[in-house]
């Protein structure tokens, strides 16, 4: 299955200079992209951002207007699905209704003319591999949600192909089934240390499975790196307010001097700024947005140390392991994360202290990290 | 396990569901069947059933008494002797100008008008509207817009043309001229609703073909045909229906030796010399409307099935 002379990470899919667009509306707009051999690729954005319609260009499935697509180096802009070297996996499953799931995942490999004992060789390995033997002879409509996205799993692993597609998988799938489907799916790709290029919408499913992540906005990607460094340090604002559940708090106001010190003020309160690790120097009388995450405000007894602010409980809301308290601040609700144990009477005054090393700060104007 | 407590407790459950009981309405609300709504609804029903029952029970009782019978004029009144002879007639000795061979020979020419229009129809409409459906080419839209307003444009208009260009190929007056004439003029709403059925289907059905390396046909075959037999039944019907009960086309784009069978039946009951014998139009009539009676009768449920799937997901 695997190239053998690869040389380590040598890049697997490449895009060069991508548009799409229908009509006179604009998908996709000078994308570029190379993905690692061997990578978990994740495209992440909000319905309408153009993932899907990236990952059907790369199927073969979509004519792009301009640039070019490589799979394993070989130019396959002109290619048919079928010769790209790619299997994909659908939102809805698109299994053959009127076919058995051995038929289901034979079909390919019927139309390609492979030899029957290959063809049986290759549908008893994947069914192996999911553990669907006993289904074989069902039919579709015969098999549970998570049954049916593991055959079409298996139709794209029988297909032997160096790169796998996943659109949406496991969107159809109740809560349960889709954090079981979503381990097994690390697990494949642990096992077969193939391409993977997955889209979804839910960042859950991005930062668990992802080696990177693309996160999309309007056809253009806005940050490809690491699920920690997108978590942690958000390229701009739009990352930063996706990517978390509950949002970050925004603070929108400016940078002054006192003291020889740059702080951020906003609605005549001041925050600290000591420990944010700035990529270019603050200049006082800049607008700026301050982003912090609900699990970087520090409560009463964990505050260790620094500066501290007085803030009044609105609402709470009890998640089990967590307690999430709505706080009203400088003008402002934020959101704030305690241990579920932890619980606040509506009104009650708290102190805050914020982990100015784990926020992030962002220009007013074009929202870019700072 | 049922110990003091738990069995207390069953009770008191018990006693609380009596309770309910004599207290107040409880469950499923009892109706009766004589309601003025009961009496409304079936009332208007089997008038309205009676309406259109009434007609055919005309025909049948007429078809089966003798003439002298007829003349009595109580049409309503079962046969008092019950003769055959109508039925006899109609088929294998009633008139048609210079043919006395009866209804049959409309009848297999009908026959030899059907099958091969409804096969060539259904075949051609339904690959079109697949590749309308599902593989985008240039001037998709343009072709279909032009097809629909083809449904528009009314037959009249089109006669005197088609006559010319059949008459123009050596086939006017043939059986051949009127299939070629049937098969066009099924295809814009057959494709039309080929179009919506395979719209319906899921996209993802047809991309998962494509990645498993299927062509146009094969997709069609393997993939879109075993999954529209409800739509192919609806398709059937509206065809063999249309085309067994068209009289326009058969009427001008035949001969009298190739006349269908609707042709052959207006030319019984109308002829104006002898006697009208009610009896044999009634069973001529009778025998014509039968392909598509039996035909609704063997279908009906694929039928119903068909539209809904069409309605529901269209």
């Amino acid at each position: 299955m695997h190239n053998i002379v690869s040389i380590g990470k040598q890049s697997s899919v490449s895009i060069r200079d991508l548009s799409l667009s229908f009509g006179s509306v604009t998908v996709l707009e000078n994308l570029n992209l190379d993905i690692r051999d061997g990578e978990f690729l994740v495209l992440l954005g909000s319905s309408g951002c153009g993932k899907s319609t990236l990952l059907n260009c790369i199927a073969g499935l979509l004519e792009p207007t301009e640039g070019q697509i490589f799979i394993k180096d070989r130019n396959v802009t002109w290619e048919e699905p079928k010769d790209r070297g790619i299997g994909m996996v659908f939102q809805s499953y698109a299994l053959y209704p009127q076919m058995t799931v051995e038929k289901n995942l034979s079909f390919g490999l019927q139309v390609a003319k492979v030899p029957k004992d290959e063809i049986d060789r290759r549908v008893a390995r994947a069914a192996g591999i999911l553990q669907i033997e006993p289904l074989l002879k069902r039919k579709p409509a015969e098999l549970s949600g998570g049954q049916r996205q593991r055959v079409a799993i298996g139709r794209a692993l029988v297909r032997d192909v160096d790169v796998f597609l996943f659109d949406e998988p496991l969107s159809n799938l109740d809560a349960k089934l889709r954090s079981e489907l979503r381990v097994e799916i690390k697990r494949l790709h642990q096992s077969l240390e193939n391409t993977m290029i997955y889209v979804t919408h839910d960042q859950i499913e991005a930062l668990t499975l992802a080696d990177r992540i693309a996160i999309m906005k309007s056809g253009v990607i806005q940050q490809l790196d690491d699920p920690v460094i997108i978590y942690n340090r958000p390229k701009n604002r739009f990352v930063a307010g996706f990517i978390g559940s509950p949002s970050m708090n925004f603070l929108t106001g400016e940078l002054v001097e006192e003291g020889g010190r740059v702080l951020f003020r906003t609605n005549n309160v001041s925050f600290s700024l000591d420990g944010y690790d700035a990529s270019e120097p603050l200049r006082a009388g800049r607008k700026v947005i301050l982003g912090v995450r609900p699990e970087h405000i520090k409560v009463d007894g964990d505050i260790q140390g620094g500066e501290v602010h007085e803030a009044v409980v609105d609402i709470e809301e009890p998640m089990g392991a967590d307690n999430l308290l709505w706080l009203k601040h400088a003008g402002h609700t934020m959101s704030v994360r305690i241990g579920g144990a932890r619980r606040y009477a509506v009104g009650t005054k708290v102190r805050l202290a914020f982990d100015m090393t784990m926020a992030s700060l962002f220009d007013a104007e074009t929202e870019d990290r700072i | 396990m049922a110990d003091i407590s738990t069995l207390n407790t069953t009770v008191a459950g018990f006693d609380a569901v009596s309770s309910r009981l004599a207290s107040g309405p409880s469950g499923r609300k009892p109706r009766r069947m004589l309601s003025t709504r009961n009496i409304v609804l079936y009332g208007t029903l089997t008038v309205a059933a009676l309406y259109y029952l009434l007609p055919l029970y005309v025909m049948v009782v007429t078809s089966l008494k003798g003439m002298p019978e007829v003349r009595l004029g109580n049409i309503f009144s079962p046969p008092l002797e019950i003769t055959f002879e109508p039925w006899v007639k109609a088929w294998a000795q009633a008139c048609t100008g210079l043919n006395c061979d009866g209804l049959s020979r409309g009848f297999w020419n009908s026959v030899r008008i059907l099958v091969p229009s409804v096969v060539v129809s259904i075949a051609v409409a339904s690959v079109s509207g697949y590749a309308l459906a599902n593989w985008r080419f240039k001037g998709a839209e343009l072709f279909f817009s032009i097809l629909i307003i083809g449904a528009f444009i009314p037959y009249q208009v089109m006669i005197y043309p088609i006559v010319i260009v059949l008459r123009e190929l050596g086939i006017y007056g043939t059986l051949t001229g009127l299939v070629i004439v049937h098969t066009i003029f099924g295809m814009p709403i057959l494709t039309l609703l080929f179009r919506n059925y395979f719209a319906s289907l899921p996209v993802e059905l047809f991309k998962a073909a494509r990645i498993d390396g299927a062509g146009f046909w094969q997709i069609y075959f393997r993939i879109m045909l075993p999954m529209s037999l409800p739509i192919f039944v609806v398709a059937m019907i509206l065809q063999v229906t249309g085309i067994w009960n068209d009289f326009l086309f058969g009427v001008v784009f035949t001969r009298p030796d190739t006349y269908p069978m609707t042709v052959q039946l207006n030319n019984i009951v109308n002829s104006v010399q002898g006697v009208k014998e009610y009896n044999v139009n009634m069973a001529a009539t009778l025998l014509t409307g039968a392909v598509p009676l039996i035909v609704y009768f063997l279908s009906g449920r694929l039928f119903v099935r068909g539209i809904a799937a069409g309605a529901v997901k269209g």
